[in-house]
């Protein structure tokens, strides 16, 4: 019998690994805060990438309704895809009610939406705002996949942790021991203030946030765009 | 997770009128469990200079006890005080020693020089990379959101009840939105005759 020598094994060489990324970071700040009777949203205007910047003039905040506006950053392709949808799920509401869909519906909604990806999430920080059904104004955050809740303030986004200890001092009050009922009411030009100095803070420490600050404010009057506010282009 | 992340700090060090302040957190922890909440990192190595050093707990034991052998054996040789620049530059030598192996802490330096009681702060990587600031400077495991704080509430010319105001802000709100900083405080405000402790109470989760 020939048991022969036999050929050597092949040494297997691993599989050549090709990877296709699907998410890319493209940077923004998107903050957003609530009081009485407004609520306002506000963003920078750099869409970057890693070192390198796309452009100084891409505001992420988004009209959705008369009087809903979303701030929206992460990665620009699924910003651009989610907002495509949420156009069509609203005009679907729309003609299915045969009324505009309100705030609080709005944030079901978009939470339902981000959460039917939760195995492959849209790579976007999502804050809404509007007014609700007392005409108070409200501020609904989200995570990535859908998770969702209303609060007065929120920042989202590359600067996010810069600027959310200041609101928490300057809105929240925390850290300050003033009784309640002492706290003076948030109006919109204390907002709209307080909103540009968190952003100059934020534009010279976070290098995906700069070049410009995007302001729309929403009163029973309807969205108001604020003129723009320079920030530091380097 | 980053070594620099596994016991969790957070420093500041801010510049005023003819002051100086260092603040920082009392927490000890190994990543989310908390260990003790009255952890000293921050020393006075000679009157009026302190040395902040947020980073792996056990370095920071070492780095102090050597950075202080060390000053106090050249302060004797000498028969002088270092001013804070000097020490900074000590700092830097003994981290850059271990370039290769390096120890896990960027140290934060404080103080007034004590001749021209000119406020001094400064700071530097875990190598040893010294940077000198004339407003203010943070290190720790929450330091977006201290940059945050600091660039919004600093101002020039602070008075040293303002400066201590401010820093205990900062540092107090940063803290809240960092799970492994935080349990209390602890500030020190040095003016040219006299040195201010105080320690500040927090949230304690």
């Amino acid at each position: 019998m020939d048991f022969g020598t036999g050929a050597a094994l092949p040494v297997s060489k691993p599989p050549l690994a090709r990877q296709f990324n699907p998410y890319t970071s493209n940077g923004g700040t998107i903050l957003a805060l609530s009081g009485e009777d407004f609520s306002l949203v506000a963003s920078d205007t750099r869409l970057s990438e890693r070192f390198r910047i796309h452009t100084r003039d891409q505001p992420k905040t988004y009209k959705l309704t008369d009087n809903v506006v979303l701030g929206c950053c992460g990665f620009h392709g699924d910003v651009l895809t989610l907002n495509k949808l949420l156009a069509a799920r609203i005009k679907m509401y729309k003609h299915q009610h045969d009324h505009e869909i309100s705030c609080s519906s709005l944030a079901q909604m978009l939470s339902t939406i981000l959460y039917s990806r939760r195995f492959f999430p849209f790579y976007t920080y999502n804050i809404l705002i509007g007014l609700d059904e007392q005409g108070k104004g409200c501020v609904y955050s989200f995570d990535p996949v859908g998770s969702y809740e209303r609060e007065t303030y929120r920042a989202g986004g590359t600067g996010a942790s810069m600027l959310q200890p200041l609101l928490d001092n300057q809105i929240g009050f925390k850290h300050q021991n003033i009784p309640e009922q002492d706290r003076p009411e948030l109006t919109a030009d204390r907002a709209i203030a307080l909103v540009r100095d968190v952003f100059i803070g934020a534009a010279e420490r976070d290098i995906n946030t700069g070049d410009g600050l995007h302001m729309q404010l929403v009163t029973k009057d309807g969205i108001k765009t604020l003129d723009r506010f320079p920030l530091r282009k380097d | 997770m980053s070594i620099l992340e596994y016991n969790g700090s957070a420093i500041i060090a801010m510049i005023g009128k003819h002051c100086v302040a260092i603040a920082s957190d009392k927490r000890l922890g190994i990543q989310a469990q908390t260990i003790s909440t009255d952890f000293r990192k921050v020393f006075e190595v000679n009157s009026g200079l302190f040395l902040g050093l947020p980073g792996l707990a056990t370095d920071v034991s070492t780095v102090e006890r050597t950075l202080q052998y060390r000053l106090n054996l050249l302060q004797l040789r000498e028969s002088r005080l270092l001013t804070p620049r000097s020490f900074m530059y000590m700092v830097s030598s003994l981290l850059y020693e271990r370039r290769f192996g390096p120890y896990f802490v960027e140290p934060v330096i404080a103080g007034l020089d004590q001749e021209s009681y000119q406020p001094f702060i400064a700071t530097m990587d875990l190598i040893g990379c010294p940077m000198e600031k004339n407003d203010f400077v943070v290190s720790g495991t929450c330091s977006e959101q201290m940059y945050g704080m600091c660039e919004s509430l600093w101002k020039p010319n602070l008075e040293p009840l303002e400066l201590f105001e401010i820093i205990s802000q900062a540092l107090l709100n940063s803290v809240d939105r960092d799970a492994l900083s935080g349990w209390g405080g602890i500030v020190h405000v040095v003016e040219k005759d006299r040195v201010t402790t105080k320690h500040l109470r927090a949230r304690m989760d």
